[in-house]
Parts: C-alpha cells; sequence; structure tokens
C-alpha cells in the first residue's frame, strides 16, 4: 500500500533512476542501461563506471538504440534506456513502434524532460505529444510518476514484466508525495483524496498544483478529490467511473497537449459513458513549446495550482 | 591573405567569442564547448565570404547558413549581432522567457537565422533541400552546412552526405566541425569517427582539411570549396573543443558546464582580454 508523506522534501528524478538501476544491475546481470550521448545528462555514465558490461553508449543515435535494445530484449536481456523524451518519441518512433511493440520485444523507456521540463532547452526539445504518440501504439505501456518513491517502485517493477514500458518523468526535482516504501498497483489509479464536488485527474508534474488546488478549493467550500493517474496507459476506467460518479464536474491536469493526452483518455470515457458531467482540460492548448524557466513556462502554458483554482471555479 | 585583412578577421574571432561568453556568463551556463569552436569559423563567414543583407535578413540572393549543430546558437547569435542582424542587447535575453533567442536556433524567431535546428543530424538533409532548391532555379548561391563530429553519430547525416554525393552538389559546403569530442566524452571512447577524411572521401566528397583555430586556413578553404563544380565538398575543420578558453579546453566537463566561482573568474578575465583586443583591433 502507498501512504502520503508529511515531509515536505524532493527528490531528484534522474538520481532516483541511477541509484535504482545501479541497485538492480547488481541483482541481475541482464539487466542492461543504453545511453545515447547523454550520459553526463541522465547520470547514466555513473552506470558505466559502475557496472562496465551492463552498460551501452550508442552514440547519438536514438532510433539504433531502439533497435539495439529491442535485439538485446530477444537474448532475455532487460534494457533501460535514456534519451530526452522528444528524441525516444518522435525521432525514433517507428522503431518503438514496429520493433519494439509490434514485434513483441521489451523495451524500458525512460523520457526524460518531457513538456516543459525541456526548459531551457526550448521548443526543438519540447515534448507536448508523447503521450498522444505512444497512446495510439497498442499493447504500450505509459507512465508518468509523480515523486522519488513512485518511480523507485515503478522501475522495480520493470523486471521480468515484457512489452514497451515509456516512463516519462523530469530528470530534476520532483517535490515528494508519497512515504519511503510505498507500493502501487500497475494499471491502478490511487485516490489521494476523497470529496463531493469536483474530481481532479492528474499524473507527474501535474499532480501537486493538484493537491494543492484542492486545499484552496477546500477553504472555498469546494471538495475536491485527487486522482493520480500515474499508469497512463493501460488506463484505470474502473476508478474514473466509480469516482466521477455524482461530481458536478471533472478536472484533468497534464504537463502535455489537452489532446490525446491524460485529458483526451479521460474524456474519451465519459463520452463513452455519456456520464453528462462537464470536463475542463488544464494542459498545453494546441501550442509549441519554447525557452524559459520552468516557473515562466509553468506559468506561461497554465500549469499551476492557480491555473486549476480558477477552472475550477469558472466551471461550476 | 593580406595583414589587414586577417588582423580584421581575428578581431572578429574575439569579439564573436567576446559576445558568446558574455551571454553564457550571464547565465551561469551554456553549450561552452561547441560554440567555441566555430568562433574563427563564423568570423571568417560573416566578415569574408557569406552574402548577405542584415537589413534584409530573407534576401533571396542570400547565402544560407544551416548550424545543424544547433546547441551552438549562442556563437551564432553573437555573429548575427556583430553583423547588424539585430541589437547586440537582444544578446543579454538569451533562453529567458519570451526571448527571440532560444538556446536552440529557430529560424522563425531570429533575423538571420536560416534554419531551425537542435535535434541533431536533422539540419543536414535540410541543408541538401536548399541546395536542390538552388541546383533547379540554377542559383550560384552556396549552403554552409555546420555540423558536428559527434552529430555524424545520427545515420540521418550520412543519408543527406549520400544524397550530396549522388547529385554532385557542391551547392552545399559541409564543414564539419572536428573537435574530436561529443557530449559524453571523447569520440574515440564513445563512438569511434575513424578516419572521416577517408570516410568522406569514399562517400564521394572532395575533402579540404582546414586549421579550424586559424582564420587563414578556414578562408583558403572556403575559397577552395566554392571552386569544387564536380562533386560533393566537405571541409573538415580541425578545431578543439571549448577552443579559446584555455580554462576548459581539456576539461571533461566542456561541452555544456555550469559555471562555479572559479569558472565565472576565469571567464570575466577572458571577457576582459578579449574585450581588450576587439578595441585594439585585433593582435
Ligand atoms: C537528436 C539529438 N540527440 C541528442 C541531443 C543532445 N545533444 C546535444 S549536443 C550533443 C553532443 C553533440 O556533439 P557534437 O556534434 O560533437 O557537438 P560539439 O562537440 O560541436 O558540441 C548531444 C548528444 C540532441 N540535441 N539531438
Ligand atoms: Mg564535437
Amino acid at each position: 500500500m502507498w501512504k502520503l508523506t508529511e515531509q515536505k522534501g524532493e527528490q531528484e528524478m534522474r538520481k532516483v533512476f541511477v541509484q535504482t538501476l545501479d541497485k538492480l544491475m547488481n541483482e541481475n546481470e541482464k539487466v542492461i542501461a543504453l545511453e545515447a550521448d547523454l550520459g553526463g545528462a541522465s547520470g547514466f555514465s555513473k552506470l558505466g563506471k559502475s557496472h562496465p558490461k551492463q552498460f551501452i553508449n550508442v552514440g547519438i543515435a536514438e532510433a539504433n538504440m531502439i533497435g539495439i535494445a529491442a535485439g538485446l530484449s530477444m537474448r532475455g536481456l532487460t534494457p533501460f534506456l535514456h534519451t530526452f523524451a522528444p528524441f525516444a518519441v518522435r525521432r525514433a518512433c517507428d522503431q518503438i513502434f514496429l520493433e519494439g511493440a509490434y514485434a513483441g520485444n521489451t523495451l524500458n523507456i525512460y523520457g526524460s524532460d518531457p513538456g516543459v521540463c525541456a526548459a531551457t532547452n526550448g521548443g526543438t526539445h519540447t515534448t507536448f505529444e508523447d503521450l498522444a504518440v505512444m497512446r495510439a501504439i497498442p499493447e504500450v505501456e505509459i507512465y508518468d510518476p509523480a515523486d522519488g518513491v513512485q518511480l523507485e517502485w515503478l522501475i522495480g517493477e520493470m523486471i521480468g514484466r515484457k512489452g514497451v514500458h515509456y516512463i516519462r518523468t523530469t530528470r530534476k526535482q520532483m517535490p515528494d508525495i508519497y512515504q519511503e516504501g510505498s507500493v502501487f498497483e500497475i494499471g491502478k489509479a490511487n485516490v489521494l483524496r476523497e470529496g463531493a464536488d469536483v474530481l481532479l485527474i492528474a499524473a507527474g508534474l501535474g499532480l501537486k498544483p493538484a493537491l494543492d488546488a484542492a486545499e484552496v478549493l477546500q477553504e472555498k467550500g469546494i471538495d475536491a478529490a485527487v486522482v493520480d493517474m500515474f499508469t497512463i496507459a493501460p488506463l484505470d476506467a474502473d476508478t474514473i467511473r466509480s469516482q466521477m460518479s455524482g461530481k458536478k464536474l471533472v478536472v484533468t491536469v497534464e504537463n502535455h497537449n489537452i489532446t490525446n493526452g491524460l485529458g483526451g483518455a479521460i474524456a474519451e470515457i465519459m463520452a463513452e459513458d455519456a456520464s453528462g458531467i462537464p470536463l475542463r482540460r488544464v494542459g498545453i492548448k494546441h501550442e509549441f513549446g519554447q525557452v524559459g524557466s520552468l516557473d515562466y513556462l509553468k506559468k506561461y502554458y497554465g500549469l499551476t495550482d492557480q491555473n486549476i483554482v480558477d477552472t475550477v471555479i469558472k466551471s461550476l | 591573405m593580406n595583414e589587414n585583412k586577417l588582423k580584421e578577421l581575428k578581431r572578429g574571432s574575439a569579439a564573436i567569442r567576446m559576445e558568446t561568453l558574455r551571454m553564457m556568463r550571464k547565465k551561469g551556463y551554456g553549450h561552452l564547448g561547441g560554440a567555441m569552436s566555430i568562433v574563427e569559423l563564423l568570423s571568417v563567414l560573416y566578415n569574408e565570404v557569406l552574402r548577405y543583407d542584415p537589413q534584409n535578413p530573407s534576401w533571396d540572393g542570400r547565402d544560407y547558413v544551416v548550424l545543424s549543430k544547433g546547441h551552438s546558437g549562442p556563437a551564432l547569435y553573437a555573429a548575427l549581432a556583430l553583423h547588424g542582424f539585430f541589437d547586440t542587447e537582444w544578446l543579454g535575453t538569451l533562453n529567458d522567457g519570451g526571448t527571440r533567442l532560444p538556446s536552440h536556433p529557430d529560424r522563425l524567431k531570429t533575423p538571420g537565422v536560416d534554419a531551425t535546428t537542435g535535434s541533431l543530424g536533422q539540419g543536414t538533409s535540410v541543408a541538401a533541400g536548399l541546395g536542390m532548391a538552388l541546383r533547379i532555379e540554377e542559383k550560384d548561391q552556396k549552403v554552409y552546412l555546420i555540423v558536428g563530429d559527434g552529430e555524424l553519430n545520427e545515420g540521418q547525416c550520412w543519408e543527406a552526405f549520400q544524397f550530396l554525393a549522388h547529385h554532385k552538389l557542391h551547392e552545399v559546403i559541409v564543414i564539419i566541425d572536428h573537435n574530436k569530442r561529443q557530449l559524453d566524452g571523447k569520440l574515440t571512447e564513445i563512438m569511434n569517427p575513424f578516419d572521416l577524411n577517408k570516410k568522406m572521401e569514399s562517400f564521394g566528397f572532395h575533402v579540404i582539411s582546414a586549421d579550424g583555430q586559424k582564420e587563414e586556413s578556414i578562408y583558403d578553404a572556403l575559397q577552395q570549396a566554392g571552386g569544387v563544380k564536380d562533386s560533393a565538398v566537405c571541409i573538415l575543420l580541425e578545431t578543439e573543443k571549448a577552443q579559446g578558453v584555455p580554462y576548459y579546453v581539456d576539461r571533461e566537463d566542456n561541452h555544456a558546464p555550469k559555471f562555479d566561482e572559479a569558472a565565472n573568474r576565469e571567464l570575466d578575465a577572458l571577457i576582459e582580454e578579449l574585450r581588450m583586443q576587439v578595441e585594439d583591433g585585433g593582435k
């Protein structure tokens, strides 16, 4: 089971990734880490030092890396690969689709700095469409973890798990949400907070603002439930259905285009059920990315707790 | 090359280096290594070689520059500002929210930027397309394609080179910034390029080697390359990552360092030294 933490700390996600992999590589020599010349940026270079036989830097060749990982997995090895999210999902899309998913191979992809997390790398490096692309490929699992505890657990779950698994998360700090040692269930959303009026559904970078917004709404007499949808595919429709029943409003929060991401996925369920409940999607509204600090970009694209509060109040 | 012209070029290099370092110093970080290794090249291009009109950046008759190694954008911005495309004041806004100077070049944001780059490898094909358009239109303009040696890991580069060679597309002058390092370390340790000269030659290119730290050598190579009409052409520019910034030349972290206090002191001293060179008219 998972529990929310009282602590107000934070963890650097790439550190969690590298430390967790390091541990898994000690225990299991079939775990292989792959990089495409961003080992300095991801910290994966450290794995090359601690486990030279289990680390491969393919150079700046992302499509090649995906194919190589697929080949490794055909011999029963467990590849974890890192590159920036755009260079995985956009640049190597056909390789992920075909030699990964379609061919039934295993890829554990760490697509780092999705959405506004690209920050000063700017528009060329910004993915507001990675969920859309990956969601359209059958059998691909998509994860958007919200903190270091969840990420550590998730990486462990990938051992022995076959298929294409896309983990999108920043390299940088994320605020602590869960207690150390929390255990989750793949494909099962976490109801972090019950509430009678509004349902807030978020993941990853959107989760903390959603929790903060719920607090603010409480003070204003609006009772908001908050759900952590860290598994975006396969989507936990059951929890959505049970949570949305009786609510006056559903709001999704995502570091992604509001089309075909988390909000899009929820919209599909709500429309098919003819739920009749209004839905608002907080996220990027069909714009390209740009350079700026993370704070600037969150404000610019409307991903703050204030934006969520405003959306709820305007829509009720 | 006569002495005055060489002096002018060296002064141009000092100015580009100074402005680029200032931009990064202000931010506290930057893709320093690869920006520094094209400073002399940019000085020669913008002072002596390119046809352009800063008042009319989209002039139809201009030569094109495709900086495929887009992370070196700041050096290009310095060159563009110094050559009148926009106010040097802009340089201070690098990477700020709302800036017109993003870390990676954007043709829709910055006057004088001909191609949007940042995803390594992609600029090579765009340059090939531009060159093909010039061929179809029977123009004598050129496309100067600047590509990183680590960038050559990307298969797309070789797809573009194959196209250039097949079509003998000498309208595109491929310039490889051979600074021997990529992000994670030395090329020979990350992905061995073997003999780039032979590799390009066997791909069908006329290859010209030049010393990328010497303006006169770069100038001669560009002149020679401009005269090639019967095959694709490539300048293999021998450079050093972070050249001109002794503090960073041999450092492992010279690709994109964050500056600590020691680095700041070094950079401040160097910027001052460069400022004096620019004012004295080069050394
Ligand atoms: C497709 C793609 N993959 C990865 C990166 C991240 N990246 C930026 S610069 C760089 C290293 C480039 O090395 P090189 O081409 O030798 O450039 P230079 O040494 O001139 O800086 C990498 C891996 C990128 N921008 N694009
Ligand atoms: Mg290089």
